[in-house]
Order: C-alpha cells, then sequence, then structure tokens
C-alpha cells in the first residue's frame, strides 16, 4: 500500500465517520467499523518520521512511558500535560472540542466518560488502524468499555476489577470472619459494631461510581444504549438486590459517613474504625501511600457475592486513552496509544503500580507471583486477576454519565443522611438523568 | 435659586459651539476612547455575549439551535432554580441582619473612645476579611469535623454529642457563621470609618445639653452614618445572592447535604461545568444578575428615602 493511498483511506475513513456523526442508527454496516484503513507501516513511518505530540493526562505512570516512548522514536516530540483530574480534564477537552482549537492529539479518558465522547464523534474510532484485532490483547472489561456502535474508541490503559480489601488485624481481633457474600458482608458487620462501637464494616457517603459498580456485579444492567436511544431503569433485578442490602447497612448505621479520599477516611483505614474497602485493585498503591500504619495489617479477598459459591465481579474506574478526532497527527498518536497500552508502556506501567488491562501481563507468573509487603507478602494480584476475568459481561455506561454522575447526591446521596430510602433515591435519580437525556436530545425511555 | 446659574451660562456655551464647531467633537472623544474602548471590553462584552448565549440551546444531539426566550421560561419555571434562590433569601434576611448588627456594634464600641488596646482589636477583628475565603471555608470545615475535627474533640472531651454543623438541618446556619465571621471586620471598617468623620464639635454639643451615651448614639452617631450602613447593606445582599465559595468547598465534605442547586451559582457552576448547559447556565446568570440590582436598588431608595 502506497502512501497516497493510504492518505485516501483515511481521509474516506473520517469523511464517512463525520456524515454518520449523530444521526448513527448504529448499524454495523458502516464502512470504516472494524476496518483498517491505515496500516501498521503508516503508524511505524510516521514514529520514525517524528513530529510534536500532545497528551493530556493525569496517570503519573505514563511520565515514565512517555520517557521510554521518547527514547524509542527519538523525533518525536511528547508533550505530556496535566489538565486536571477526572471531570476537570473532560470539561477542558469539550471546551477545547467546541472551540476547534488547542485539542490534544490524545487524552485519557476513564471508561465511565468514554461514551460521552465516543457519541458525538468526538473522539476517532481507532478500528481505522486496525484496534479491532486486539481484542484477545486485553481483558474482556475494559475492552468492552471502549466499544460503542461498532467501533472501538479508545485503548484500555489500565482497570479496576474489584475486590475487598480488608483489615486482617481487625477481624482477627473481634473473631470475625472474612464475609464471603453480602449477606455475610452484612452480618460481619453487625458483629463488628457490637463488638466495637466505634468500628465500622466500610465507608460509605453515597458514590455514583461504587454503586454502578455494585449494580454492575449484581447483575444489573440499568442503562442500554444503542446510538441515541437510551433506557435508564434502576427498577430492575440487580439495582434492587444492590438497594436491599445496603438499605441495611445505612439503617444500622454499619457505613461509616465518612467520604473516601477524605482525611478522616485515611485515618479511619489506618486505625482499623474503617474495616474493609470494596473497591478496584489499583488501590494498593494509594494505600501504602496514604495510609503507611496499616502496613501488614491489610490483606485482599474476593469481592463478596450476591449469591453463594457465584464467582462474578465488575470494574470500578480505570481509564482509556482515546485520540480527539479533531487532533492532526492521527498516525502518530496511535503510535503512542499502542506503545503505552499494548507494547513496551505496559510493563513501565505496571512497575509503576498501575494494574494493567492487558490479558497477557495479567497471566504472567511474574505478575501473579508478586509478594506485596504491604498486604503481609500476599500474592494480592492473583485475587485481582481473578476478578478481572469474571467482571460480569454487557454493562454499559450512559452517553452522558458524567452528568448524571455529578448529581447522585442530589438525589440517591439524600439516602445517607434522611429518611428517603435507597430505591427512591435510585428513582430520582432515574427521573434526573431522563431528563437530562431528553433535554439533550436523546431518547430516553424508563 | 440654583437652577439660574446654568440657564444663564447656556447661551454663552453655544456661542462657543458655533465658533468652532467640529474639532471639539473630537478631542472629547480621544479622552474618553481609550475608557470606552476598555468599558466596552471588559463589561459590555461579557453581557453581551451572556444575552447572546441566553436565546441559543445546544445539546448533545441536535447542536445548537435558537430558542428564543425558552431558557428564561424554564428557568422561572424550575423547582431547583426556586429552591436555590429561597435558600439564598433566607440566609439574607437572616445572616446580614446579624452580621451587620455585630458589625455595628463593634464600630460603635471602637468609637466609643473607652476601650483598652483599640488598635488590636481593630486588627484582629478586621484580620478574618484578610483570609481567602476559600482557605477560610476549608478551616471551617475541619473545625466542624464531628470525627477528627473540634466538634469531634468538643465531644470527646466532654462526653457530649454535638449535631454536625453539616448536616442537613445545620449545613445553611454553619456557611452564614463562616460568612459572618469573614466579613464583620470588612463591615465593621465601613462603619468606623464613617464615625470617624462625624465632627467632634456635636458630641461637646450633646454633652452639654446632657445627653448620655446611648441617646448620643441614636440622635448622632447612627442618622450620621445612614449612608454607610445602606452601602454595606448592599455590599452584603450582593455577597448572598452570590453566594459560592464557601458552599462549593463544603460541598466536598458534606456531599448529600450541600446540592449542586444548592445556591444560584452553585448551580450555574453545575450545569455549565458538569452539564454542559452553557447557555442554560448564562440564562440563570442573567436572571440573578437582574434580581440582585432589583434588589440592591430597593435598598438604595428605601435606605436613602429615609435621609430627607
Amino acid at each position: 500500500m502506497n502512501k497516497t493511498l493510504t492518505r485516501r483511506g483515511l481521509l474516506q475513513g473520517s469523511a464517512v465517520a463525520a456524515a454518520l456523526a449523530l444521526g448513527l442508527t448504529g448499524c454495523g454496516g458502516t464502512a470504516p467499523a472494524g476496518q483498517q484503513a491505515v496500516s501498521s507501516n503508516a503508524v511505524e513511518e510516521a514514529l520514525q518520521k517524528g513530529g510534536k505530540l500532545t497528551v493530556w493526562a493525569w496517570e503519573p505512570t505514563l511520565k515514565k512511558v512517555v520517557e521510554g516512548f521518547e527514547a524509542k522514536y527519538p523525533n518525536v516530540d511528547v508533550e505530556l500535560v496535566n489538565a486536571g483530574t477526572g471531570n476537570d480534564q473532560y470539561t477542558a477537552l469539550q471546551n477545547a472540542i467546541s472551540a476547534g482549537s488547542g485539542v490534544p492529539d490524545v487524552a485519557q479518558i476513564e471508561y465511565y466518560a468514554l461514551p460521552q465522547f465516543s457519541l458525538a464523534k468526538s473522539v476517532t474510532d481507532l478500528s481505522q488502524f486496525g484496534a479491532a484485532e486486539l481484542k484477545d490483547t486485553f481483558t474482556p472489561g475494559p475492552w468492552s468499555s471502549v466499544q460503542a456502535a461498532g467501533g472501538v474508541y479508545g485503548l484500555p490503559m489500565d482497570s479496576g476489577p474489584m475486590a475487598l480489601f480488608y483489615n486482617k488485624e481487625v477481624f482477627d481481633k473481634h473473631g470475625i470472619a472474612v464475609p464471603k457474600t453480602w449477606d455475610e458482608f452484612l452480618e460481619a458487620g453487625r458483629a463488628l459494631k457490637k463488638a466495637d462501637p466505634n468500628a465500622y464494616i466500610a465507608n460509605d457517603t453515597g458514590d455514583a461510581g461504587f454503586t454502578t459498580s455494585m449494580i454492575w456485579q449484581a447483575g444489573g444492567k440499568p442503562y442500554k444504549v444503542d446510538g441515541s436511544n437510551v433506557t435508564v431503569n434502576f427498577s430492575e433485578g440487580g439495582s434492587k438486590k444492590f438497594a436491599e442490602t445496603w438499605q441495611k447497612l445505612i439503617d444500622e448505621k454499619l457505613l461509616a459517613p465518612v467520604g473516601s479520599w477524605s482525611d478522616e477516611w485515611y485515618k479511619g483505614l489506618g486505625s482499623g474504625t474503617i474495616a474493609t474497602l470494596p473497591i478496584g485493585a489499583w488501590m494498593p498503591g494509594n494505600l501504602s501511600s496514604g495510609v503507611a500504619e496499616g502496613e501488614g495489617k491489610w490483606r485482599v479477598a474476593p469481592l463478596p457475592q450476591w449469591e453463594e459459591g457465584a464467582k462474578s465481579s465488575s470494574e470500578n474506574g480505570g481509564s482509556s486513552l482515546a485520540m480527539p478526532a479533531a487532533g492532526s497527527r492521527a498516525a502518530l498518536a496511535y503510535g503512542f496509544l499502542k506503545y503505552s497500552n499494548v507494547d513496551d508502556g505496559v510493563k513501565t506501567r505496571i512497575d509503576g503500580g498501575s494494574f494493567p488491562a492487558t490479558a497477557k501481563e495479567i497471566s504472567s507468573p511474574e505478575f501473579l507471583n508478586a509478594e506485596f509487603k504491604y498486604f503481609g507478602g500476599q500474592q494480592a494480584n492473583k485475587v485481582f486477576a481473578e476478578s478481572a476475568q469474571n467482571v460480569v459481561q454487557g454493562w454499559s455506561y450512559l452517553p452522558f454519565q458524567v452528568y448524571a454522575n455529578s448529581i447522585f447526591n442530589d438525589t440517591v446521596g439524600q439516602a445517607y443522611v434522611s429518611d428517603t430510602k435507597l430505591t427512591e433515591g435510585l428513582d430520582a435519580w432515574q427521573k434526573a438523568t431522563v431528563k437530562y437525556g431528553t433535554e439533550q436530545g436523546f431518547t430516553v425511555k424508563e | 435659586m440654583t437652577m439660574a446659574s446654568p440657564t444663564l451660562a447656556a447661551p454663552a456655551a453655544s456661542d462657543a459651539v458655533t465658533r468652532r464647531p467640529r474639532r471639539r467633537a473630537w478631542t472629547g472623544w480621544w479622552f474618553i476612547g481609550p475608557f470606552m474602548a476598555v468599558f466596552a471590553l471588559v463589561f459590555l462584552a461579557p453581557i453581551t455575549y451572556s444575552i447572546y448565549l441566553s436565546v441559543f440551546r445546544n445539546q448533545l444531539i441536535g447542536g445548537t439551535s435558537f430558542v428564543g426566550l425558552d431558557n428564561y421560561v424554564r428557568a422561572l419555571t424550575d423547582p431547583q432554580f426556586w429552591s436555590a434562590l429561597g435558600r439564598v433569601s433566607l440566609f439574607l434576611t437572616v445572616q446580614v441582619p446579624v452580621m451587620l448588627f455585630i458589625a455595628l456594634l463593634v464600630a460603635l464600641a471602637l468609637d466609643s473612645g473607652r476601650l483598652y488596646g483599640k488598635s488590636f482589636f481593630r486588627i484582629s477583628i478586621f484580620l478574618p476579611y484578610a483570609v481567602p475565603a476559600v482557605v477560610a471555608a476549608l478551616m471551617w470545615g475541619f473545625m466542624y469535623g464531628t470525627r477528627f475535627g473540634l466538634v469531634g474533640n468538643i465531644n470527646q472531651a466532654f462526653g457530649l454529642s454535638l449535631p454536625s454543623p453539616l448536616s442537613a438541618e445545620l449545613v445553611l446556619l454553619s456557611i452564614g457563621n463562616i460568612v459572618t465571621w469573614e466579613f464583620i471586620g470588612y463591615n465593621m471598617l465601613i462603619f468606623f470609618s464613617a464615625l470617624t468623620v462625624i465632627p467632634k464639635s456635636l458630641y461637646e454639643a450633646a454633652e452639654i445639653d446632657g445627653a448620655g451615651q446611648l441617646r448620643v448614639i441614636t440622635a448622632i452617631k447612627l442618622p450620621a452614618i445612614r449612608g454607610a450602613i445602606v452601602v454595606a447593606t448592599i455590599f452584603s445582599v450582593i455577597g448572598s445572592f452570590q453566594l459560592f465559595n464557601e458552599p462549593s468547598i463544603l460541598k466536598s465534605l458534606s456531599p448529600n447535604t450541600i446540592s449542586t442547586f444548592f445556591t444560584p451559582n452553585l448551580y450555574a457552576y453545575s450545569l455549565s461545568f458538569s452539564g454542559q448547559q452553557y447557555n442554560y447556565s448564562a440564562t440563570v446568570a442573567i436572571i440573578m444578575g437582574l434580581l440582585t440590582m432589583a434588589i440592591a436598588f430597593a435598598v438604595q431608595v428605601r435606605g436613602m428615602r429615609k435621609e430627607r
């Protein structure tokens, strides 16, 4: 394939993508989806030729990745910009996209926020670079998170299969068994409260990411998205299962009213007043840096189950690297994505403490057998890797999840501070979400 | 009588105009031109742009379309907007009088000349105003903590169980407390400076007439600083309607009791930064601006009418 042909292919691809923009019906027959229009040779060529590349990301391990990348491709000059964390960055990115200037070539986008950008086609469909063939490279959870309307809109960077982090010292002291189901979790919470009125089984003040992950694990699918047709329904099975159990924990005051990432939270994790953390596998680094006095006390167990003997899990957090469509150096940017998320960069980031989204690394003995000093020598990655394999399939986030999450505490959060029940809170959240979706031009069903 | 002199001067002025008709008009513009340019750029342009934004609607699906006054209709029927407005109005009617009364009391105490260590008190009462609002809110946020904060410490030391200042019932009061703490010094300074310019001869005359301190305050001091009180009230009204920093900082400590539409400004902020509803957000901002202007104007008219 010669150079001119390649370029035409790329132009064709983007022209069709532009024509499809917004009015998409989600049909699988769209020409560029799943079809490679830019060869890997062309990407390699662009890498050798070099140029300037702007990357917006806050993930700390990327700094080392950029160093490695620049060493390998000396002609490429990468400018790594921290444009804010999470929502701040999305706001900046959205503004840059609307303004049509200052758009980065590569941006870190969390899985829950990616649909918002892929729906508007403001990020590039990577199947034109052959990204669809990377299916088996990544673990199933993250891979399904970057899919939309038959295209691939980002490459998974890290993942957060959930696990139960627990303070073994507290459990041993009071002779409480580590819970294997959420019912046992509730019992353990009661037992702990009885043994020590100041101790809580966990903390929760209402967190949208956590709640959706819990419903995900319970097999719930409150969001169904097909192009611009969206269904929001929190009265289905998974949501009910979660609400029922969690309501008991709230009513009996078994959850510490301490917000995650607050000073009180770190202190509680260290002092044993917060005994467990059901959270994503990216947590160990935060524990060892933020809760130094917990070293040796904490362990990791599989996430408690909704049904005894089951083995289901879900993702909590995690990011992809995506390419804003307005970026001008697509081939070069894809080269960076591939280096960082598929090739050499993966190892660099694992060494930096990040949890990979690639199947090969997750099953490598070196990774699985790593002993965590913080967890008393436990091979915690084995627990995480198993969780990654058991992530329930078929979950999707809303194309406007960023906004939906921002109003979570206005609605569901009320269940934590007033007589409002969780189910009522979820119902109110559903209504507010539907209202916003309709205003934004979606066809929303409840 | 006073009207006479301009009428007399008028013919002379028109003589001058007829003598040199055109050149003068341009000289004036050279002087005010730079000001007008800056004024247009930093005052008129943003307002015009907001008004322009407010008549459009941008959707994730469907793009931007002209909607006329739809956004205004929506805002006026938006329960979240009204609840935000209701909250700051309640805040205004309780917090502003309390704050101004304390500030006035402090200013009168300083002015009485009977206070030992006057400059020390003046500076220490003014000091909170010098603390950036964000830092103040953070600091109070820590003190309000029931676990490791001051409230928690008091509970522990005395075996009490004080309710959390950030609970749904108390959070507005707690924010009022922070704002009062911050702005007493500022208002005190306005009152105090107005008090210092009252001629001392009035006090001497009052003393000769046998007036007591209380009488001096009600008959001389308060009437004399009425203008300053009106100004301080207007500033406080505007400040209340613009309440943003304190709830926005405390929201991270208490996300469930401070909603995204806690105050109109916070609502406008969430609309544009989380919801990307820039157009609607601009509408809310414009309505709040108009309301604030109307109320400030009413305060001024009422305050000044009494003076006559």
